[in-house]
């Protein structure tokens, strides 16, 4: 087994705790593992944000935008540091398909720790990405992270092409039109996934579509908060 | 090229096949609109070929020769629906997947120029560059396989080149200068511009302007030559022994590639490797020596000197007391200084406990006369630039700067010497950094450490045996 990140051999250490849970095994080094900023300490209960306070005042302004708050709460994983910067540009814009397996176990324990209210009666929905898009990468981040989950991922939101928002100032972001379409109306709360909450403009755009067409409730789990 | 060429003209036809001969690429990297493409197809002007093959125990990239399973994985593509394989070697390079071919040129070669004389140079050659540079212009027109030229650090190997290139433009045929790093490129790029003012050249790199290579005459990086398949009749390897030409065995791979069947490959280093040290012994690959730098007097011999707390210090981010005792009795103190350290850590928290008494020493005024780089800081580039024009006056650097950046006068520490990151070549290397001027041709190299290592004496020794070999005593 060779790290997914620098490719140096990896010794697994056999206990008898690997040999009877039998783990999933890492695909990252320990010392790349170091890498890795786990969000800690108090965040915002709206955006996961790291702050003192318990709403960020970014959430504050968002609730203040839009009369009912279209997304219940994002819950996002790890800070996005320049090590996960590197891994995210490799990972999506570069395509390296595997390198998304590094995340598997950290979304599922996430998923586990705060969604599992989810898992009877909810659906996980990606975040997508326009065909132009799709067909320029090859796969869609949002759509590998909904597949790591233990619950039912259905893709019924579709994507105008447009500029990539990361190319995009924060204001452009936020008064952006809407670009998702639904095709299926859903009456079950939904999570959706992403790899990266930023300004929570795309998400929000997202909820609100699906609340519109009769989603009770839309949760968020990104990978990073941004 | 928006419109379906309805018949191509040999102009036409003449100008596509320097852009595309010679070249191995991605559809992506193909400036064709669908149509246009697709009747290239049709006409056998490009020919696909698999981008991934499968051997007896392995796959193999065809672009980059990858073989290591480790960096092959697995795709669920939406462009082909079917989950295949993607390599992840040299996926920055824009990603190989199996679904995709890789396309070659299937029309003519080009006609390139005959020059009859490029080289606008007017400088002259020491007598050891003009031994080396005839060497490697009768290797080219024998049409000697491979060729190497051990020319020690200062030995002025750039201007050595410029026959060879000459000789090569003359024969109206092809030429690339490779070099493992970027930095190299955009240094050497003007020399070149300047040094065949009426030759086209182009360079490539990393986020180069040009991505095209439709020139006679190119500078790129060693990654770049990936892209190209027998397209060179002359390729210099700039640095051969340098990382990570040598590390990396996809670049190795893609330089012979990169050659044509009929071509001579040139070697450039200060430091072979084993490898290319035994074949030299072995007489199976031909070499000249370059023992004497430009400037004519010999290089400079590191002194070494022994820091007993060095751990110690270097725990809590501080020179070594033996640094300092040696600081004030320079031999001239006019000269900047360079310090190597073996880590990224070392380079950035140095500077502090530095500065004070670098200020109290009266070797810097301020501190901002004091930096320190390393291959992750963002205005490395700017740092060494401002350096250069003395803007800087100390800097504290990682290996980084072991190799390819000229200082005219400078005096070398290298703190840590025994670090495993100082092996042999590396300490010829950054030893090699003093003494390059001819105003200022002899420098300090003072190497701190507790204990010498192999590698250390074995540096010296070998500085001493070329200074020997370049008929001064030692």
């Amino acid at each position: 087994m060779n790290c997914a990140w620098c490719d140096t051999e990896i010794i697994l250490s056999l206990s008898w705790a690997n040999l009877i849970m039998l783990e999933k095994e890492e695909i990252l080094c320990s010392e790349c593992k170091l890498g890795l900023e786990w969000i800690n300490g108090n965040r915002c209960d709206r955006c996961s944000r790291n702050t003192t306070e318990k709403r960020c005042a970014d959430c504050m302004w968002w609730e203040e935008k839009e009369k009912n708050e279209s997304l219940q709460f994002n819950y996002s994983i790890f800070t996005y540091n320049p090590f996960m910067k590197e891994v995210i540009a490799k990972w999506k814009y570069r395509g390296d398909y595997y390198l998304g397996y590094i995340f598997e176990n950290y979304l599922m324990e996430a998923f586990k720790e705060n969604f599992s209210f989810l898992k009877k009666n909810g659906f996980v929905v990606p975040i997508p990405l326009s065909e132009e898009r799709l067909l320029e990468r090859g796969f869609n981040q949002a759509k590998m992270i909904a597949d790591f989950l233990k619950i039912e991922t259905k893709e019924i939101l579709t994507r105008l092409h447009g500029e990539k928002q990361s190319k995009k100032s924060r204001m452009e972001r936020i008064i952006s039109k809407n670009p998702f379409f639904i095709t299926e109306s859903i009456n079950k709360p939904v999570l959706l996934v992403d790899d990266i909450y930023t300004t929570g403009t795309t998400l929000r755009h997202a909820a609100r579509l699906l609340k519109k067409h009769g989603c009770p409730n839309v949760y968020a789990l990104t990978l990073v908060r941004g | 090229m928006n419109t379906i060429v309805e018949t191509i003209t040999p102009t036409q036809l003449e100008n596509l096949s320097r852009i595309f001969s010679g070249r191995i690429l991605l559809r992506r990297e193909i400036p064709l609109n669908e149509p246009t493409f697709q009747q290239f197809l049709d006409n056998q002007y490009l020919i696909p070929q698999k981008s991934i093959i499968k051997k007896l125990l392995a796959h193999q990239c065809m672009r980059c020769g990858n073989e290591k399973k480790s960096l092959f994985a697995k795709i669920p593509c939406s462009i082909c629906n079917k989950t295949h394989l993607y390599c992840r070697k040299c996926i920055q390079m824009g990603r190989v997947m199996e679904c995709e071919p890789l396309y070659t040129w299937g029309g003519e070669p080009p006609n390139w120029s005959t020059y009859k004389q490029p080289c606008t140079w007017d400088g002259t050659l020491t007598q050891g560059q003009l031994q080396a540079s005839n060497h490697m212009v009768q290797a080219i027109r024998s049409g000697e396989k491979e060729y190497l030229i051990w020319a020690v650090c200062g030995a002025g190997k750039t201007e050595m080149i410029f026959p060879a290139i000459t000789e090569t433009l003359q024969q109206g045929k092809r030429i690339c200068i490779a070099t493992p790093r970027a930095d190299v490129v955009r240094e050497l790029y003007p020399r070149l511009q300047k040094a065949f003012e009426e030759v086209p050249v182009q360079a490539l790199y990393g986020g180069s302007e040009t991505k095209d290579a439709t020139a006679q005459l190119i500078i790129a990086t060693t990654h770049q030559l990936l892209r190209f398949q027998h397209a060179f009749d002359v390729v210099i390897v700039d640095e051969i022994d340098a990382f990570p030409f040598h590390a990396d065995p996809s670049l190795p791979y893609s330089a012979n590639r990169a050659k044509k069947q009929d071509s001579t490959m040139i070697y450039l280093t200060a430091t072979p490797r084993k490898d290319h040290q035994k074949r030299i012994a072995k007489k199976t690959l031909p070499h000249t020596f370059v023992p004497v730098r430009f400037h004519g007097h010999p290089l400079p011999v590191p002194k070494t000197k022994i820091c007993f707390s060095l751990k110690k210090d270097l725990d809590e981010y501080r020179l070594p007391k033996a640094f300092y005792n040696w600081l004030p009795k320079r031999e001239n103190s006019k000269r900047q200084l360079l310090i190597f350290v073996p880590t990224i850590k070392l380079a950035e928290k140095m500077k502090d406990s530095l500065a004070s008494i670098l200020k109290k020493e009266k070797v810097i005024s301020s501190e901002a006369m004091l930096t320190s780089v390393h291959a992750e800081d963002v205005d490395r580039e700017e740092k060494v630039i401002q350096f250069r024009q003395k803007k800087i006056t100390v800097m504290i650097t990682t290996t980084i700067l072991e190799r390819g950046v000229t200082f005219p006068s400078v005096d070398v520490a290298i703190v840590d010497a025994g670090h495993s990151v100082f092996d042999e070549a590396a300490l010829v290397q950054i030893a090699g950094r003093a003494g390059r001027s001819a105003d200022d041709p002899i420098g300090e190299v003072i190497f701190f450490h507790d204990g010498k290592t192999e590698a250390m004496e074995r540096a010296i020794a070998s500085i001493k045996k070329m200074n020997k070999r370049g008929g001064f005593e030692t």
